[in-house]
C-alpha cells in the first residue's frame, strides 16, 4: 500500500514542479516585456507627448496618433460590436446545434486567427481603391477605412465571447421566460442579454483591447498622418503605425518617443484588462 | 360515451362525483428523437385540487407536465400524440395559441430562476407582455401576486431591488407570483422544492394547500411524503406509462396495482 502512494507523491511532486516551472517562464516574459516598455517609456514621457503633433519630428509630441487612434478605435468597436453582438446571440440562440451555426463557427474561428496584414489588404481592395475612384482621387487613405480594417479585427471576438456567454445563460430561465409566454424574441433581447450583459460588455472591451494595438491593418487604409486630422475620411495617424514609424528611424530621441507611445497603448490596454475585471467581479451573478 | 373515454383513468374511489375535469389527457404518446417516452396516458385531471405525479426518475412524469403547456416545443425532434383537453379544447392543436395556452397554464420549476431584474419587474414582466395596466394597476396586481405566493411581507420594502439578492425559497415563492400573476387557471410545478431547504419546502408546500382554493396544481414530485402531505390525487407512472391514479389516501394504503405498492413500500425506485 504504502509503496503506491510513495510512488503517486513523488508523481505529484513532479507533475507540480513542471507546471510551476512553466507558469514561471510564461510570467518572466511577460513581466520582463512590462519593465522594458515601462522603464523606457518613463524616460520619454512628458506633456509634449500629448500636446505637439509628429510633424515635428524629434521636437513634437504624439497628440495627433493619440487622437487618430482614439477615433478610429471608437468608429471600429461601434462598427464591430453590433453585428458581433447580433451574430453571437444568432448562433447561441438560433444555431446552437444546426450545421449552419457549426459553419459559422469555423469561418468566425479563421477570422480570428486571419494575419492582420490580409486584412488591411483585404479593405485596401474592397474601401480603400473604389473611395479613390469615386471621389476622383479626393478621400484615398482615411481613418474610416482603418477603423473598417480594425473592425474586422474586433468582430471575430466579439462575436465568440457573444456566444459562449449566452450558451451560459441556464436553459432554465429560457423555459421561464416561456412558460410566460414571452415570444423567443423578447425573451432574448430582454431576459438573456441582459442575464450575459456583464459577459458581452467583457467581450466588446476585449476587442477594444485587441484592435487597439494593431499596426498592419492600418499601413494600407489610414496611412498615418504627420498633422492632426479628425476627419474619418482623411489620412489619419495611429499609435501604433507612428511607433512602427519611429523604430525605423535612426534618430534615437525618436526610438524614445516611440518606447512613450508604446507605453501609452500598454496603460490603455492595461485599464480596459482593469475595468472588465471589476465589470465581471462586481456583477458576477450565479444561477448554481 | 366513447370507448376512449371509457379507457381514461378517472381518480377512482372519487369523495364527490361532480368535480369537474380541468384537464382530459387521451391516448396521448411522446416522443423523444424516435424514443417512445410516454405511452398512450389517458388521465382526467380534476379541477382546483393538487394532482401529484409521482414515480422514478426517467419515468416521464416531467415529461408528461412539460406537454400540458407545450413547453416541450422549444426543443428540436421532440413529439406529442394525443390529446390533452383543457376546458373542451386540445391545447396540442397547432391552431391553439402559445400566447392563449401559457396564460391560462403557469409553471414553476425545479430551480428557482428569477429574471436577472428588480423583485417588482419580475412579477410585473409577464403581466406587461399580456396586458397593457396603468401603473397604479400594475402595482396592484403586483402586489396581489406577491401576496399570492405568500412572499409580500418579507419584500414589500425592497421591490426595486435584484430578484437575485433573495434566499432560494423566497425565489421559488417569487416564481410562483410571477405565475399567477398571469390569472391561470392550472399551475404546473416541476418538483418545486427538490432545490430547497426543508422550512422553504414547508412554506411552498402550504401555499400549494393555499394556491389550490383558486388554481388546479399538477405537480410532480420526487419526494413521496410529498405527494401524501399536499396532493388529493395522486398518479403513479412507471417506464412511460400511468400504472394507477386515484385519491392520494388510496394510492398510499391500498393501491390497486402491485407495481405500486412496491414503488410506495420503497422496493424499488
Amino acid at each position: 500500500m504504502s509503496a503506491i502512494y510513495t510512488r503517486r507523491h513523488i508523481k505529484n511532486i513532479a507533475a507540480k514542479v513542471l507546471a510551476t516551472a512553466a507558469i514561471i517562464i510564461g510570467l518572466v516574459f511577460l513581466v520582463w516585456i512590462l519593465w522594458i516598455t515601462l522603464v523606457n517609456g518613463i524616460s520619454a514621457f512628458n506633456w509634449r507627448l500629448f500636446t505637439k503633433i509628429t510633424a515635428y519630428g524629434p521636437d513634437g509630441g504624439l497628440s495627433n496618433a493619440i487622437v487618430g487612434s482614439l477615433i478610429m478605435d471608437l468608429i471600429a468597436i461601434a462598427i464591430c460590436a453590433p453585428i458581433g453582438v447580433l451574430a453571437g446571440t444568432y448562433l447561441a440562440e438560433c444555431a446552437s446545434s444546426s450545421k449552419f451555426g457549426a459553419t459559422v463557427r469555423f469561418l468566425n474561428d479563421i477570422l480570428l486567427s486571419a494575419p492582420s496584414i490580409v486584412l488591411g489588404l483585404f479593405v485596401y481592395v474592397i474601401v480603400v481603391i473604389p473611395s479613390t475612384s469615386l471621389s476622383g482621387g479626393a478621400v484615398s487613405f482615411s481613418g474610416f477605412a482603418g477603423s473598417v480594417a480594425l473592425a474586422l479585427i474586433g468582430l471575430p471576438v466579439i462575436v465568440r465571447t457573444t456566444d459562449e456567454m449566452m450558451q451560459l445563460v441556464p436553459t432554465t430561465l429560457r423555459e421561464a421566460a416561456l412558460s410566460l409566454g414571452i415570444p423567443q424574441w423578447k425573451m432574448t433581447l430582454q431576459v438573456l442579454m441582459r442575464a450575459a450583459m456583464s459577459g458581452i460588455i467583457t467581450g466588446i472591451l476585449l476587442a477594444l483591447a485587441r484592435l487597439a494595438g494593431e499596426t498592419a491593418p492600418l499601413l494600407f487604409t489610414a496611412f498615418g498622418n504627420n498633422y492632426m486630422s479628425v476627419h474619418p475620411l482623411d489620412k489619419m495617424a495611429s499609435l501604433p503605425v507612428a511607433i512602427y514609424q519611429y523604430t525605423n528611424d535612426p534618430n534615437p530621441t525618436l526610438h524614445a518617443i516611440a518606447w512613450a507611445g508604446a507605453l501609452l497603448i500598454t496603460l490603455f490596454v492595461l485599464a480596459l484588462s482593469l475595468l472588465t475585471r471589476l465589470l465581471f467581479s462586481r456583477k458576477k451573478v450565479s444561477y448554481d | 360515451m366513447t370507448n376512449l373515454a371509457a379507457a381514461a383513468q378517472t381518480p377512482s374511489d372519487t369523495a364527490s362525483v361532480n368535480e369537474r375535469t380541468k384537464i382530459k389527457v387521451r391516448d396521448l404518446d411522446f416522443y423523444y428523437n424516435g424514443f417512445h417516452a410516454l405511452k398512450g396516458i389517458n388521465m382526467d385531471i380534476p379541477e382546483k385540487k393538487v394532482t401529484a405525479i409521482i414515480g422514478p426518475s426517467g419515468c416521464g412524469k416531467s415529461t408528461l407536465l412539460r406537454i400540458f403547456n407545450r413547453i416541450y416545443a422549444m426543443y428540436p425532434k421532440l413529439e406529442a400524440q394525443g390529446e390533452v383537453v383543457l376546458d373542451g379544447e386540445n391545447v396540442l392543436d397547432k391552431s391553439y395559441s402559445m400566447n392563449r395556452l401559457r396564460s391560462k397554464v403557469g409553471m414553476v420549476f425545479q430551480k428557482p430562476v428569477p429574471f436577472p431584474m428588480t423583485i417588482f419587474e419580475n412579477v410585473a414582466y409577464g403581466i406587461r407582455h399580456h396586458e397593457k395596466l396603468k401603473r397604479k394597476a400594475m402595482e396592484a396586481r403586483v402586489e396581489e401576486a406577491l401576496r399570492g405566493a405568500a412572499l409580500w411581507d418579507e419584500v414589500k420594502d425592497k421591490l426595486g431591488q435584484s430578484a437575485l439578492g433573495l434566499s432560494g425559497g423566497q425565489q421559488q415563492r417569487l416564481c410562483i407570483a410571477r405565475g399567477i400573476a398571469l390569472k391561470p387557471e392550472v399551475l404546473l410545478l416541476d418538483e418545486p422544492t427538490s432545490a430547497l431547504d426543508p422550512i422553504a419546502t414547508g412554506r411552498i408546500e402550504q401555499l400549494v394547500e393555499e394556491l389550490k382554493k383558486e388554481y388546479t396544481i399538477v405537480m410532480v414530485t420526487h419526494n413521496m411524503q410529498q405527494a401524501a402531505r399536499v396532493s388529493d390525487y395522486t398518479a403513479f407512472m412507471y417506464l412511460g406509462e400511468l400504472v394507477e391514479f386515484g385519491v392520494t389516501e388510496k394510492i398510499f394504503t391500498k393501491p390497486d396495482k402491485k407495481q405500486t405498492e412496491d414503488y410506495i413500500t420503497g422496493r424499488f425506485g
